[in-house]
């Protein structure tokens, strides 16, 4: 079963490594990026929610610390891109490890509504900050350089994202696989019997809700060095809700069900832009369905149908 | 002196009393049943003890250290073990899995070192894994060692959770109704396994409803009636304790 998984691994460096080679445009190479950014956030939030059974609505919000550090850090105060990043991934730390300890005294509901205060706060912040963050314009945000190497091109973002994809992918199955994620998966499946077997309860869903954030947090520059711009949007509710339903579609508790969510629900608005006005129904549409027929989400029902395994 | 001593241990839930000024000491080595009728206080009792409850008052003392009010990780880490009347098997995982987490004290919980994938927490998880299909054969399980929780029938499962509290090289283990819902010959079978765990050195706590099974393993008995102590002693003593007679049969028999 262990092979298995990691088996998945290669076939996900193979794609990423034949993918460039067989878009047809640069319109579909830019598609592949920004599902790939999706791909590792969804991955760091489903350890939260899939594995530890617990929820965030307020993941754009880390990924908005992250986008506006990378933007206004460098531009208003001239710091280094990559110090800026790590600023931003620092700040949504602390925060998240600072809100985490009252909120993860919550379950369910309140849970939920403690994020989504979070997220919501956040995001009001962005948009209400005009003389730094350009408010609801948004603001233009500097290249990212390193060692006096610009990344500028698409194909450079590209294989810099795949990496970093194929990484986390890596890393993901490591820990679900190990005493952390065990402990992680047991205060899931029982949250008593984890502790008397000695699981620090609370400890561990910080744990796990600090480093989804940092990871979002860390995209979140990633993406505004790409876009070469940044919006409020990206830090606001809907994109929390995207995220989590980009969990939920391709499978709660399963690695590659993170990234076939996240592939197509990135693809699908694009998909359905022959619909015109009628998008957003038709997106809603195919969620219900999917919910409906795959309550398990995509890779898992698909999986236990196919035979064994996960 | 005894592992464990109890003193006055009350825990008032608003009005009710589930638990009331019970006193008693449990020598190392022993199996020491609590039984009662139903709504007695047994399973609270086990709460208090095990760190799932604070107590309202009382005292609580393990080797001599007090441990009244502490958390349940902490009264793990001081080799206290329980299972569930009500199963608690994580049913997200499989079933050497659950074992396994019983040892989570016991290794490298590094976040890093995980993600990483070093090769010292690997030998060590590969140790542990074996460590833990022994434990699953040691309480009969040798069937579902490759199963997942979700797959196995309740009798099974009883089991498993044995086989996790063991998984934390406990002292004290703490059985909370080990044969409930079980067939007659499921039960023999649980009876002989507690034996074994007793025999491995472990002192036992148990609950449990069936007389027969209490009456033969337990080394002492303590009997709670509406939160309160009702008799003490070896299971001859407790047998012909007119009160205990009274509280199981009603007051005129």
């Amino acid at each position: 079963m262990q092979k298995r998984a990691y088996f998945g691994l290669y076939v996900v460096i193979a794609v990423l490594i034949v993918l460039p080679f067989v878009l047809p445009n640069s319109f579909y190479l830019d598609v592949a990026i920004r599902m790939a950014i999706n791909a590792v956030i969804v991955l760091g939030l489903n350890l939260l929610i899939g594995f530890a059974g617990q929820i965030s609505l307020g993941h754009a919000g880390f990924l908005g610390i992250g986008a506006y550090a990378s933007a206004v850090l460098p531009t208003h105060f001239g710091w280094h891109p990559l110090l800026a990043m790590i600023a931003g991934a620092v700040v949504t730390g602390v925060l998240a490890a600072l809100v985490a300890r009252p909120i993860f005294k919550l379950k369910g509901n309140y849970l939920a509504m403690a994020t989504l205060g979070l997220g919501i706060i956040l995001s009001i912040a962005v948009r209400n900050e005009a003389q730094w963050t350009g408010g609801p314009d948004g603001m233009p945000v500097p290249a990212f350089g390193l060692f006096g190497f610009e990344l500028s091109s698409d194909k450079q973002w590209y294989w810099v994202i795949a990496v970093l994809l194929s990484v986390s992918v890596w890393a993901s199955l490591n820990l679900i696989d190990s005493p952390f994620g065990r402990a992680l998966r047991a205060l899931h499946g029982s949250e008593v019997a984890s502790r008397v077997v000695g699981v620090d309860v609370v400890r561990y869903k910080v744990a796990i809700f600090v480093m989804s954030a940092v990871f979002a947090s860390l995209m979140g520059s990633i993406t505004a060095h790409y876009v070469g711009f940044v919006t409020p949007n990206l830090a606001d509710f809907f994109h929390s809700i995207e995220l989590v339903t980009m969990v939920v579609i391709g499978g709660m508790a399963s690695v590659y069900g993170s990234l076939i969510g996240a592939v197509l629900l990135t693809a699908l608005p694009q998909a359905l832009a022959t619909f015109e006005g009628w998008e957003t129904v038709a997106f809603g549409g195919i969620l219900m369905v999917c919910m409906i027929f795959l309550p398990k989400g995509l890779v898992p029902t698909l999986a236990s149908k196919l035979g064994k395994g996960e | 002196m005894a592992l464990l001593d109890v003193s006055n241990l009350s825990i008032h839930f608003g009005g009710v009393k589930a638990v009331q000024e019970v006193t008693f000491s449990i020598d190392a080595g022993i199996v020491y049943s609590v039984i009662g009728p139903n709504g007695a206080g047994k399973t609270t009792l086990f709460n208090l003890i095990t760190g799932v409850y604070k107590p309202t008052s009382g005292e609580i003392h393990l080797d001599g250290e007090s441990i009244a009010g502490k958390s349940p990780d902490e009264l793990a880490r001081r080799g206290v073990a329980r299972t569930f009347q009500n199963l608690q098997i994580c049913m997200n995982m499989s079933a050497i899995e659950n074992v396994m987490v019983g040892a989570h004290l016991r290794l490298d919980r590094n976040l890093l070192k995980a993600a990483l994938r070093l090769p010292s927490l690997t030998r060590r998880d590969a140790e542990l894994r074996d460590e833990a299909a022994e434990l699953m054969r040691f309480v009969g399980l040798e069937k579902y060692i490759e199963a997942r929780a979700d797959s196995m029938p309740y009798g099974a499962l009883k089991r498993l959770e044995i086989a996790r509290a063991l998984a934390m090289k406990p002292r004290l283990i703490f059985l909370d109704e080990p044969a409930a819902g079980l067939n007659p010959k499921e039960t023999i079978e649980v009876d002989h396994l507690v034996r074994k765990v007793a025999d491995s050195g472990i002192t036992v706590v148990l609950v449990e409803h069936d007389m027969k099974m209490v009456m033969n393993l337990s080394d002492r008995i303590l009997v709670l009636d509406y939160g309160k102590k009702l008799a003490e002693g070896t299971g001859e003593e407790v047998r012909k304790n007119p009160d205990v007679i009274a509280a199981y049969l009603g007051a005129h028999a």
